[in-house]
């Protein structure tokens, strides 16, 4: 019965991108709950490879909660309970024997303000290669630093102040430097909790350019309050709605013809 | 369809559909009356039809403006987005009827006083064949209805038959009478236009299907004007 009333709508069946690029996360009835709070009802989704994916929908429908729940960053949340499967290549998330430390360095994320360590640029970025062991001496830690803010497109601005603080740099640029710091561990998934939008339209724009190169390497999920965004850097699109995955979908087609009610009234400006 | 949050959005849709609308009317009303004119040779009321195209064009203009203005401000997606693509498409074939409508209106003062009786019957027949599609598909776009749509879209061939027998009929003339050639080749144009104007009903019938479904009618057309492939051989010449 519960199949009948969580149904999610795909438009097509599957989504052309699902179809075209390797799966890398795998969600099957999946359910949050914190505490009596249903928080997400009978998920269901595939989300492709080298590709970004945009969640969508009002707040409080559930995006945030089920993207955290990918890199279990609702494990912090004591009332949080997750049901269902998650896995990623094919390996449980919330298998009992995973290191958490681990997963979420294979998963990495970034968040809506950015958040950098009150440390130097440098250290900001050597931090998460230090811990997990990736560089054996000084000389790699440094190329691992200038390759990740180089990828994060933030090296020209800041190789010459490398050792300020990185609170002392832009809005904009903080966010690049915490991708950077996210990239530095060399993750497979970026997950992005609305990462514009305490951004002005350039710094967003160079984000969105951003996320447009790292997909070549990267499976990005991104969820975000813009329908504009998501219509431009995501090349699927899911859409939430009270906790249920309403509808699944290229973007190009979800965004011009939508085929649930609920879609579209949301996408046009239309939810009361 | 349910309001948007932002009632001023909602006013430019229904603004842009009103000019889209009222652009609908004076077409038709212009291609009803080049016919009459044409008929009737009747040079004041084409002079008035020529004067009277100007005000589309002007429409046009308006709606193209109010369209761009509406993408800009309001960022449309969806069937909003399909809606003023729609509109932005159908204000374009109107605009072609117009000028074909304009058209024949003018061949009134070319053609003279003689028409053979049985060749105005069909020439005014195209004209209300022409005319009804684009009255039916008028009013599929008020309604936002696709399936009305289709049935005009599927009619062109009706008007498409029409044309293809007096072409065959024009020639005819032609051949027998080399002094008509001057008024049936102004006859044949006025013809081709009728049927132009049909093929630009069934494009806004095409329209209206994208609007409502999303997605673009793939189907072949019927097609019966065959008049570009047919050979030179009027009707009842063939033998020779």
């Amino acid at each position: 019965m519960n199949d009948m009333r969580y149904k999610t709508v795909f438009t097509p069946e599957p989504p052309k991108i699902v179809a075209l690029n390797p799966a890398k996360i795998v969600a099957e009835d999946v359910n949050v709950y914190y505490g009596e709070k249903h928080a997400i009802k009978d998920l269901s989704i595939t989300i492709p490879d080298k590709a970004v994916s945009a969640f969508i929908g009002p707040s409080g429908c559930g995006k945030s909660t089920f993207l955290r729940s990918i890199n279990r960053m609702n494990d912090t949340i004591p009332t949080c309970r997750v049901t269902g499967k998650i896995t990623v290549d094919g390996e449980d998330v919330y298998d009992s024997s995973l290191d958490v430390v681990d997963l979420r360095a294979r998963i990495g994320m970034v968040f809506q303000k950015p958040n950098p360590f009150p440390k130097s640029i440098f250290e900001n970025v050597a931090y998460g290669p230090r811990i997990h062991g990736l560089a054996k001496d000084k000389t790699a830690l440094e190329q691992i630093v200038t390759e990740s803010l180089k990828r994060a497109s933030l090296w020209d601005e800041v190789k010459d102040r490398l050792h300020a603080p990185g609170t002392g740099l832009s809005g904009g640029q903080q966010q690049r430097l915490c991708i950077a710091r996210a990239i530095a561990v060399n993750p497979e998934v970026i997950l992005m909790d609305e990462p514009c939008s305490a951004l002005d339209p350039i710094a967003t724009a160079r984000i969105e350019e951003l996320i447009t190169e790292l997909k070549e390497n990267f499976c990005i999920v991104i969820v975000t309050h813009s329908m504009q965004q998501a219509a431009r850097v995501s090349d699927l699109t899911a859409f939430f709605h009270l906790g249920i995955l309403v509808e699944v979908g290229d973007t190009n087609e979800l965004f011009t013809a939508p085929q649930e009610k609920r879609t579209h009234d949301y996408i046009t400006g239309r939810f009361g | 369809m349910s309001d948007h949050i932002l009632k001023a959005y909602d006013e430019d849709l229904s603004a842009l559909k009103n000019m889209l609308s009222e652009m609908g009317g004076l077409a038709e009303s212009q291609l009803m009356r080049s016919v009459d004119a044409l008929m009737h040779r009747d040079g004041k009321l084409a002079d008035d039809i020529i004067r009277g195209d100007e005000k589309i064009d002007v429409m046009e203009i308006a709606i193209e403006e109010k369209a761009i203005l509406t993408i800009a401000k309001r960022q449309p997606l969806g069937r909003d987005l399909r809606n003023i693509m729609v509109t932005l498409r159908i204000a374009s074939d109107l605009e072609r009827i117009g000028d074909l409508a304009k058209n024949v209106a003018k061949r009134t003062h070319a053609i003279g006083d003689a028409i053979p009786r049985r060749l105005a019957a069909g020439l005014n027949r195209m004209g209300q064949l022409s005319r009804m599609q684009l009255k039916l598909v008028l009013d599929a776009l008020a309604m936002d209805d696709a399936d009305k749509a289709m049935e005009v879209w599927r009619h062109d061939e009706d008007i498409d038959a029409l044309f293809n027998s007096i072409f065959r009929e024009l020639l005819t003339y032609m051949m027998e009478d080399p002094r008509m050639i001057g008024a049936c080749t102004h006859l044949l144009f006025a013809a081709k236009n009728l049927e132009r104007i049909g093929d630009h009903a069934t494009n806004i019938a095409e329209n209206i299907y994208y609007l409502v479904h999303g997605k673009p009618l793939r189907d072949e057309r019927p097609k019966k004007d065959n008049t570009s492939t047919t050979p030179f051989s009027p009707i009842g010449r063939e033998a020779e």
